[in-house]
């Protein structure tokens, strides 16, 4: 071990930087900024159970998007028994049409860039 | 965990009980969306859609483009300033030009200067469909010939294969060209293939296509080949008419009154 106080200093910076995400909002004192999306409808229920939309809402839509485009299936019963048209943009951005303050803040908290909107268009958002 | 004999004879038996199970229950769960339009009621159901076209009728009306205005407004067609980059669901060819083989140099003067009204014909052996290799361009089982933007991944064959020339190529992002959006139908993003889908998402809420509805001087009759007393069925008996390009073998479901 000729150099081994250089290597245990350099692992050290290493797992310094490398946890740097897991310490920094503890020694910055702040919390850290948990996405907080808004749900401004009075409808009570959503087509599927909220714990199901919160992990599922992409496999859902996706299912969405074959039943329309591929089988030409517009409806579909949702759990309350109600029937609802297959649309992104009629149906879901219907009840959340605040899109900044819905879609957006997990969306970009996690870094994910859906494509939807490059082509489906973007419903106006409610002014407050 | 170790697994005696009965113990994997008994999870083997579970296993395959819960997959016939699991079977039934998919069948039944696609039975009851298949069954959920029709109680719906209002969409047109049809086995091989079809559009005649009378040819005469409309180059009487000279320059009009009801029908061309009405397609592209309410499918968000951009209109680009370069030729080049045209983007065309339903629009006017010469008649030489849309009729190969079917014209010539003594042609009547009506046909011969006036340009033929043409669409995506929806063939019924559709070579657009058998060179896609995502399957984004597809045949309905109503003769529609679809397309899914979502599957479209812009290679251009189809456009090489299509002898009508009835698709467009998005060299550009078309949204700052489309003059007046409509929100109930999606735009196209760059860089993806799209063409006249004969109104299906018309047909599927109970409406006749656009450019159908458009025209004023009832040019354009839209129904199903399949049913003897639909009005395509009617017009085809009682006139003589021609489709684009039959030699091809390609089978097109746009039918022209000459």
């Amino acid at each position: 071990m000729h150099d081994g106080g250089k290597i245990l200093i350099g692992l050290i910076v290493f797992l310094a930087l490398i946890t740097f995400p897991i310490w920094y909002h503890a020694v910055q004192g702040k919390p850290p900024v948990i996405p907080d999306p808004k749900i401004i409808t009075d409808a009570k229920q959503c087509v599927a159970p909220t714990s199901y939309m919160k992990t599922n809402h992409m496999t859902l839509l996706n299912e969405w998007r074959d039943q329309v485009v591929r089988q030409g299936a517009r409806y579909t019963q949702a759990i309350d028994g109600k029937i609802y048209e297959m649309s992104l943009t009629k149906t879901c951005m219907n009840c959340h049409s605040n899109k900044s303050e819905f879609c957006d803040q997990c969306h970009n908290y996690l870094d994910v860039d859906p494509y939807c909107w490059d082509c489906h268009i973007e419903p106006e958002e409610p002014v407050q | 965990m170790s697994i005696g004999r009965r113990g994997f004879i008994k999870l083997a038996g579970l296993t395959t009980l819960a997959g016939v199970m699991g079977k039934k229950a998919i069948n039944a769960f696609a039975d009851e969306l298949s069954a959920l339009p029709a109680e719906i009621g209002v969409s047109l159901v049809g086995k091989r859609w079809a559009m005649v076209v009378d040819l005469k009728k409309c180059l009487r009306q000279d320059g009009c483009t009801d029908c061309i205005n009405a397609c592209h407004s309410v499918h968000n067609v951009p209109q680009f300033p370069n030729p080049k980059d045209e983007i065309k669901w339903i629009w006017k060819e010469s008649f030489d030009h849309a009729f190969l083989e079917q014209e010539h140099e003594y042609i009547e003067d009506e046909l011969k200067h006036s340009p033929a009204l043409v669409l995506c014909n929806h063939c019924d052996n559709p070579p657009c469909v058998r060179v896609c290799p995502t399957g984004a361009t597809f045949k309905r089982e109503d003769g529609i010939v679809e397309m899914d933007m979502h599957r479209c991944i812009g290679c251009r064959y189809c456009v090489a294969a299509c002898p009508y020339g009835s698709r467009s190529f998005n060299w550009r992002d078309p949204r700052p060209f489309i003059e007046k959006t409509d929100p109930d139908f999606p735009t196209r993003m760059r860089g993806v293939v799209e063409k006249c889908n004969f109104c299906a998402e018309r047909l599927a809420r109970g409406r006749m296509p656009a450019c159908v509805e458009a025209c004023k001087e009832n040019c354009l009759v839209f129904g199903d080949l399949e049913d003897p007393n639909s009005r395509v069925r009617e017009v085809l008996r009682a006139n003589f008419s021609i489709r684009r390009k039959p030699s091809l073998g390609t089978n097109p479901e746009v039918y022209y009154i000459v």
